[in-house]
C-alpha cells in the first residue's frame, strides 16, 4: 500500500465525539504482522481514523488477500 | 497431505495418458500432435514431432507397418486416419529434414553388428549421445534390406538421406565386413574386449546367428543377452515370420538406451514401463462425432495433395479425456486437467517462503463429487481439495477470509439463538427425532413446523424436535477439530434424547451424519410425507411439470433419491430428469465455494438453471435459494406437500443471510412458544433499522450482516463517536473481533435508521 491509497480531494470530515476536523495523518495499516504507513484522514482529538470505501473494498482488500496467501 | 496419495491421485487421471495411437507405436510417435498440425497445414511442426521420436524419418515414414492405423479411434466414426500417409506428408511438405545433432562426447566405444534398421537406429543413437560408435555390415551397403525397394515405395535418394545422418555423427563405418562367432580380427569375442559394449543386430536368417555356439538369450525390455556387454534385438529377437521396420527400429533404440544406461551406471529396467507398444488407458468419448470417411486423394499414384492430406489429418478428434471438465465449471476455471491441479495444489501446500497462488482454487471446489461420478477411473478432485483444505487448517496456511462468515453461521446455528432439542410435548421419551437441519429452517421455518407437526402426529412413540448444525460447513472448511467436537456434541444430545432413530430432512445432514456418526440410525425424511401427500396434495402446484434437481450432498444415495421421486409420483407431480442419475450439478453452496469465488459459482448455478425451461423442484434449501437467486423459478418439494398459502413458492426470493439467522432464532422461539409453552420470543432489537432492497444486496455481497450494521450502530450511538460526512450522513465504524465495519446511516421515519451504505475491512488501521 501507499500513502496515494486515500481520495485526495475529499471533503473535510467531522468528528462529532470531538466536534474536530480530521486532518490528513500519517498512521499504521497492519495485516498479519505486516506494517505498512499510510496517509489517512484522522481525528486529532480521539484517534479515529476513516477508511474510505475505495480503500477498503479497493486496494486494501486486495492487499489483504495477497498477506493471506503468503 | 501425503505424497504417497498425490502419487496415487496423479496416477488416475488418465488424461496425459498416451492416445491409442501413440501408445501402438512401438516408439510411440505423437501421431495426435502431428494430426493437428497438419490439419492446420502445419507441416513444418508436424515434421518437427515425427522427428522427436523418429531418426530415420524419410525411410520410417515410407515404410513403417503403422500400428498407429489399427489403433485409431477413429476407425468408431469412420474409418481410421490414414496416420501412414499424414507421416509420408510431413516429410514432403515440412521443409528441410533438421540435422542430427551429437550432445557432447563420452569416453566409451560401442561396436555395432548388422547395418540394418535395427543398427543403424542404435548406431544413430549412441552417436548423437557422444559415444564412438563402430558399425558392421556383411553386405556391400548399409540397410541392405532396403536396397532393392522399388523406387514407388521407398527411392533411393531418401535411403542415402538418412544413412548421410551417420556419417555426419562421425560413424565409423565397414562394409563388407562379416563378423564371425570366434576370437578372430572381426570376431564378435574380439569385438566384446575391444568395445565397451555391442549390440547384435543381424537379422533372424543372418550366417552369424546361425553360428553362434550357443543359443542367445535376448531380454525383450532391456535388450540384454546371457552375455556380458553383449546386446541384441531386431528381427533376430521377434523372428523372421513378421518383418517389421518399426519393430526393429524400436529395438534399436531402446537397446541404445540400454547400452547408454550400462555405460553410465544407471538402473537397466528402471522407469521402462512406457517403452514399447501398448494399449491406451485415455478415455475418449467417441458419440459426439459424427462418422466421416477416409478422405481419397484425387491422384492415387501421386498420394495426397496438401489439401488433402489436411482434410485427412481434420478428421483426427483429437482423443482426449476431459470427462470431469466437460461436466464442471470449476474444473473448466483453471484451464487444466486433475492430474495438473493435483500436483499444482501439492506444490502449493509445500511453499515455504512465497505466494500461494492455489489457495483461492483449493477453496473454490464444491466438493460435490461429480467429477467422480463421470470419471472413468473414479478420480475426486473433492478429496483433494478437501485434503488440502485440512492441510491448510493444520499448518495455519488457511486465509483466515475464507470461510470465517460461513463458520459464524454455524455458530449462530449451533449457539443458544437456535439449538434446541426436545421430547415431544406430552412425551418423556423420543422413539424418534426430527433434525430439519439449519438451512430448511433457515429457508422455509413455516414448512419445519408442518413436518413436525405430522410427524408427531403420524409417529408412534413421540417424535423429539432437535434444531442444530450438522456441522457441513466445519467438514468443508478443513476445520477437522471444529467438526469433530460437533460430532461428539451432536452424539451426546442424542444419547441423552434416549438414541431415537433420526429423521433428517437436509442432504447435507443425511450425507454428514451417515459418515460421520454411523451410530446414530439416520433416515430420510421423504418416505414419511408419502401418506401427507396423498392425503392432501397441493392442487394448485402439483398438477404442474417441473424438472428434478438432485442436491448433491446425497448423489448416488438410491433411498434418497427414489423416495423423492415416490412422494412426487403420490402427489401426481410430473418430474422430468436433468441428467441422468447421480449426475447432477452443485448448486454452489456445497463446499463452501460461493463464499470464495461467487463469480464462478454463479456460473455453475447458472449453467445449470439453463438446462431446462420448467420450474426446477428439489429438495435441498440452498439448491432452492440458489436457483431463486439466479431468477431460476424452483420450488422446494415441502412447498408442494404443504400449503403455501396462495403464494407462488417458485417466485420467493432468496431470504439473504440476516434473514437466515432471524428465521432460525424466530422459529426456535414460535415452537417454544406453541408447542412448549415456553415464552422466550425474540427479543426485540432497540434499533429499528430501515435498510433499501439495493443496499441489502450490497451487504448480502460483501457478507456484512443485519446484526453487524445494528452492532455497529449500537456502538456509534452509546459512545457518540461517529463522524459527520459532507452529505449530512453519519459513518459508523466498529471492529467486533477481526472485521472492522462502517454504515453510513441517517435517522429514517418514526425514530428508525436508515442505512445508506456498509463496507468492511480486516486491516486495523492506527
Amino acid at each position: 500500500m501507499t500513502a496515494q491509497d486515500d481520495n485526495t480531494n475529499e471533503a473535510p470530515l467531522v468528528c462529532c465525539k470531538c466536534d474536530k476536523t480530521l486532518a490528513k495523518t500519517k498512521v499504521t495499516a497492519t495485516y498479519l504482522g505486516n506494517e505498512f504507513p499510510v496517509e489517512l484522514w484522522k481525528c486529532s482529538g480521539c484517534g479515529l481514523v476513516y477508511v474510505p470505501e475505495s480503500l477498503a473494498t479497493g486496494r486494501m482488500l486486495r492487499v489483504e488477500q495477497a498477506l493471506e496467501d503468503k | 497431505m501425503d505424497g504417497e496419495r498425490v502419487r496415487q491421485w496423479e496416477a488416475q487421471c488418465i488424461q496425459e495418458q498416451l492416445p491409442a495411437c501413440s501408445a501402438a507405436c512401438p516408439v510411440h510417435v505423437d501421431a495426435r500432435k502431428m494430426a493437428q498440425s497438419i490439419a492446420k497445414g502445419d507441416f513444418a511442426t508436424a515434421l518437427k514431432t515425427f522427428q522427436r521420436s523418429i531418426t530415420l524419418p524419410r525411410i520410417i515414414s515410407q515404410i513403417c507397418d503403422h500400428p498407429c492405423q489399427q489403433a485409431c479411434r477413429r476407425k468408431e466414426a469412420g474409418d481410421p486416419l490414414n496416420l501412414s500417409a499424414l507421416e509420408r506428408a510431413a516429410v514432403a511438405f515440412g521443409g528441410k529434414v533438421a540435422p542430427l545433432r551429437k550432445f557432447g562426447t563420452r569416453p566409451q566405444s560401442v561396436a555395432i553388428v548388422g547395418g540394418g534398421i535395427s543398427g543403424v537406429a542404435a548406431a544413430l543413437d549412441l552417436a548423437v549421445k557422444g559415444y564412438t560408435v563402430e558399425l558392421f555390415e556383411s553386405a556391400p551397403n548399409f540397410l541392405p534390406r532396403l536396397q532393392n525397394a522399388s523406387q514407388n515405395v521407398l527411392p533411393k535418394s531418401a535411403v542415402d538421406a538418412d544413412l548421410a545422418s551417420l556419417a555426419h555423427l562421425g560413424v565409423l563405418l565397414h562394409s563388407n565386413v562379416s563378423v564371425t562367432h570366434d576370437d578372430g580380427e572381426n570376431g564378435l569375442r574380439t569385438l566384446l574386449q575391444r568395445f565397451s559394449a555391442v549390440y547384435l543386430a543381424i537379422g533372424a536368417e543372418g550366417e552369424l546367428t546361425r553360428s553362434l555356439e550357443m543359443p542367445l538369450t535376448i531380454d525383450p525390455v532391456t535388450y540384454t543377452t546371457n552375455v556380458a556387454k553383449l546386446f541384441a534385438g531386431g528381427s533376430m529377437r521377434y523372428g523372421s515370420g513378421q518383418y517389421s521396420p518399426i519393430t526393429s527400429f524400436q529395438d534399436g533404440r531402446y537397446a541404445a538406451l540400454s547400452i547408454d544406461r550400462l555405460l553410465q551406471g544407471a538402473s537397466l529396467t528402471a522407469s521402462r514401463e512406457l517403452q514399447g507398444s501398448q494399449e491406451s488407458r485415455l478415455y475418449t468419448d467417441i458419440t459426439p462425432f459424427e462418422p466421416v470417411q477416409q478422405v481419397a486423394p484425387a491422384d492415387t499414384i501421386i498420394g495426397y495433395t496438401r489439401e488433402e492430406v489436411q482434410k485427412e489429418a481434420d478428421r483426427c478428434f483429437p482423443c482426449s479425456c476431459m470427462e470431469c471438465v466437460k461436466v464442471c465449471e470449476y474444473l473448466k476455471e483453471y484451464r487444466a486437467y486433475p492430474k495438473r491441479y493435483v500436483r499444482e495444489i501439492y506444490n502449493n501446500l509445500c511453499i515455504v517462503m512465497g505466494v500461494r497462488n492455489a489457495n483461492r482454487m483449493i477453496n473454490s471446489c464444491s466438493l460435490c463429487g461429480l467429477c467422480q461420478q463421470v470419471c472413468p477411473e473414479k478420480m475426486s478432485m473433492a478429496e483433494v481439495c478437501l485434503d488440502a483444505r485440512q492441510t491448510m487448517v493444520e499448518t495455519n496456511k488457511m486465509p483466515v477470509s475464507a470461510h470465517e462468515f460461513a463458520l459464524r453461521d454455524m455458530a449462530f446455528s449451533t449457539g443458544a439463538a437456535f439449538a434446541m432439542a426436545k421430547h415431544q410435548p406430552g412425551f418423556r421419551e423420543s422413539t424418534w427425532l426430527f433434525f430439519p437441519g439449519c438451512q430448511l429452517s433457515a429457508s422455509s421455518p413455516e414448512h419445519v413446523q408442518s413436518c413436525y407437526q405430522f410427524l408427531s402426529e403420524s409417529c408412534e412413540g413421540g417424535v423429539g424436535l432437535m434444531l442444530n448444525c450438522c456441522g457441513a460447513p466445519a467438514l468443508w472448511a478443513g476445520r477437522k477439530n471444529l467438526f469433530e467436537e460437533n460430532c461428539a456434541s451432536l452424539k451426546q444430545i442424542w444419547l441423552q434424547m434416549g438414541q431415537p432413530n433420526v429423521i433428517v430432512a437436509c442432504s447435507s445432514c443425511f450425507r454428514t451424519l451417515k459418515d460421520n456418526v454411523p451410530e446414530i440410525p439416520i433416515q430420510s425424511l421423504w418416505p414419511h410425507l408419502n401418506s401427507q401427500a396423498a392425503v392432501k396434495p397441493n392442487a394448485q402446484l402439483s398438477g404442474r411439470a417441473y424438472a428434478i434437481h438432485d442436491p448433491c450432498s446425497t448423489r448416488g444415495v438410491g433411498e434418497v433419491e427414489d423416495s423423492v421421486r415416490e412422494l412426487l409420483q403420490c402427489m401426481g407431480v410430473e418430474g422430468k430428469e436433468l441428467n441422468p442419475r447421480g449426475e447432477t450439478t452443485c448448486c454452489g453452496y456445497g463446499g463452501l465455494a460461493r463464499f470464495v469465488n461467487p463469480e464462478l459459482t454463479d456460473r455453475t448455478v447458472k449453467r445449470r438453471a439453463e438446462q431446462s425451461e420448467a420450474d426446477y423442484i428439489t429438495y435441498c434449501a440452498m439448491c432452492r435459494d440458489s436457483f431463486a437467486r439466479q431468477g431460476k423459478r424452483a420450488v422446494h418439494v415441502l412447498d408442494l406437500v404443504f400449503d403455501s398459502q396462495g403464494k407462488d413458492p417458485a417466485a420467493r426470493p432468496d431470504p439473504g443471510f440476516s434473514r437466515r439467522q432471524d428465521n432460525r432464532a424466530r422459529l426456535k422461539a414460535r415452537l417454544l412458544k406453541e408447542l412448549w409453552g415456553e415464552e422466550r420470543g425474540v427479543s426485540m432489537p432497540e434499533l429499528i433499522l430501515q435498510i433499501s432492497e439495493p443496499v441489502r444486496l450490497v451487504m448480502e455481497h460483501r457478507m456484512i450482516l443485519e446484526s453487524d450494521v445494528r452492532k455497529t450502530l449500537e456502538a456509534a450511538e452509546n459512545s457518540g463517536q461517529k463522524l459527520k460526512l459532507p452529505n449530512g450522513h453519519f459513518l459508523a465504524t466498529h471492529c467486533p473481533a477481526h472485521v472492522t465495519y462502517w454504515v453510513e446511516y441517517g435517522p429514517g421515519a418514526r425514530g428508525s435508521f436508515e442505512i445508506y451504505n456498509a463496507y468492511s475491512h480486516r486491516m486495523q488501521v492506527r
